[in-house]
């Protein structure tokens, strides 16, 4: 095991390893861990309180920087899942299905908090809590999924029958969530403005606003990754707990 | 592949099938949403189109289990896997079997219903046609949501859960096609989406359906 991991890395996929991806992993956490703090406090803290307040919109403009970072990680959180399925079912890494496991709860969680901080937004901006708008509801839908996937992980005692039946579901529901997007958009069209960030920065938003914003963008793509390695390494972990532990039994 | 259909028709029409029980549920639907939301006719036939769908929906979900479960704890469907038949072609048959016992008579039966909740009258012809495009779909991807829970032993509920979401998109097309047939409003563009759903899931669907299947009775 351990002159397996002298070896050089000569491609990637030698970190599907799990002796090499928790050396590596827990060589990086803390890194990501710290500037993902840092990210977080300045970008929010300098949105909170040092940017002025939007002429229309009044101080409640400033919950974009918790809003439009979490939905970004609600849908790339699921299209990492995918990304990890695909790989699980095609080259069979273990730490490929565990790493899809642990951004489930992690992207559901994002959801909400898409969901929650754009009610808390719309209300005094639309004068309604919830609208049956494209946008907030193809972000229910999206939750609806992450549930019908975390479910599905959670009734499958066997791990690698759940990660397989996981996959599948994950790529059926990738193309179904894609669907369901357009299928919302043609079914009511709705009171959410379209996209005011855009990576070349235009006319939508002035800098004031647009750097605190990148920084908390950062800041929570930052949280994704720690998480989700967190998450993976507590998985791996308790699969050799679990295989100690038969070893033990069975001698 | 015809045997299997054959066989398939006859356990779900014979006693202890359920056959119907997806009918009853069907009508027990549209008797109880006057009681919800009153009376007035004008307001029935607002809601009617989207009330036969969803009911038809709800019918459809609630015999999603029979598809395969019966077979997969009698240990029929390790028999049916092992023979030379593909697992593919036994995930499409499950499909078609299930919707002619179930997406069938909850098309025939629905204008009857709209009688019920005085659904407009051009609306009859739009909602059989839309159910009956539409309805396909849902036993498709009903199928595959079997065969991903069909190990499980509470798989009910957890069916429902992963079904519905993928349920979305039929739902919206074919619901509107129907509303927008009450109301006499041009239907091309959600006819044809819902179309195209349903042609795309009975054809790509059991492919996901056969590899779930594969794992569950690996």
């Amino acid at each position: 095991m351990s002159d397996h991991s002298l070896r050089p890395v000569s491609s990637l996929w030698e970190f599907a390893n799990p002796v090499r991806f928790m050396a590596l992993s827990g060589k990086i956490l803390p890194f990501v861990w710290v500037a993902c703090v840092a990210c977080l406090g300045v970008g929010l803290v300098w949105g909170f309180f040092f940017t002025p307040d939007d002429y229309r919109q009044g101080s409640t403009v400033k919950i974009i920087y918790l809003h439009v970072p979490s939905a970004l990680m609600a849908i790339n959180a699921w299209f990492m899942m995918l990304v990890a399925s695909l790989i699980w079912l095609i080259r069979r890494h273990h730490v490929s299905a565990l790493a899809a496991r642990a951004a489930a709860p992690v992207g559901a969680t994002m959801t909400v908090i898409a969901l929650f901080t754009g009610a808390v937004w719309g209300q005094p901006m639309w004068g309604t809590w919830w609208e049956w708008d494209p946008r907030l509801t193809s972000f229910l839908v999206l939750f609806l999924f992450y549930l019908g996937y975390l479910a599905l992980w959670a009734a499958i005692e066997d791990a690698d029958t759940a990660a397989d039946l996981t996959s599948v579901l994950c790529i059926v529901g990738s193309v179904f969530a894609v669907l369901s997007r357009y299928a919302v958009v043609f079914w009511n069209q709705g009171l959410h403005q379209g996209a005011t960030f855009s990576m070349d920065k235009e006319e939508n938003i002035s800098n004031v606003f647009w750097y605190p914003a990148v920084l908390s963008m950062l800041g929570f793509g930052l949280l994704f990754v720690a998480l989700v390695l967190v998450g993976t390494r507590t998985e791996i972990r308790l699969r050799r707990t679990r295989a100690l532990m038969a070893r033990a039994s069975a001698e | 592949m015809i045997a299997l259909l054959r066989r398939d028709l006859a356990l779900a029409v014979r006693a202890g099938g359920g056959f119907g029980l997806a009918l009853v549920f069907f009508l027990i639907v549209v008797t109880l949403v006057p009681f919800a939301v009153g009376p007035g006719q004008v307001q029935l036939a607002a809601i009617a189109p989207g009330i036969l769908w969803l009911g038809a929906l709800l019918a459809c979900l609630l015999s999603l289990d029979r598809i395969l479960a019966l077979d997969y704890e009698d240990g029929a469907l390790e028999l049916i896997a092992t023979a030379p038949l593909p697992l593919e072609a036994v995930a499409a048959v499950k499909a078609l079997a299930h919707w002619l016992t179930t997406g069938l008579p909850l098309v025939l039966v629905a204008p009857v219903l709209g009688i019920l909740l005085n659904l407009p009258g051009p609306g009859y012809l739009w909602v059989v046609v839309s159910l009956a495009i539409g309805t396909p779909a849902l036993s498709a991807i009903g199928t595959f949501g079997a065969a991903l829970t069909v190990g499980l032993k509470r798989g009910g509920l957890l069916l429902s859960l992963i079904v519905l979401p993928l349920y979305v998109p039929t739902l919206i097309f074919g619901a509107e096609v129907a509303r927008r047939g009450a109301l006499g409003q041009p239907l091309e563009t959600p006819l044809m989406l819902l179309a195209g759903i349903t042609l795309a899931s009975v054809a790509l669907l059991p492919f996901a359906s056969a590899a779930a299947l594969r794992v569950n009775l690996r």
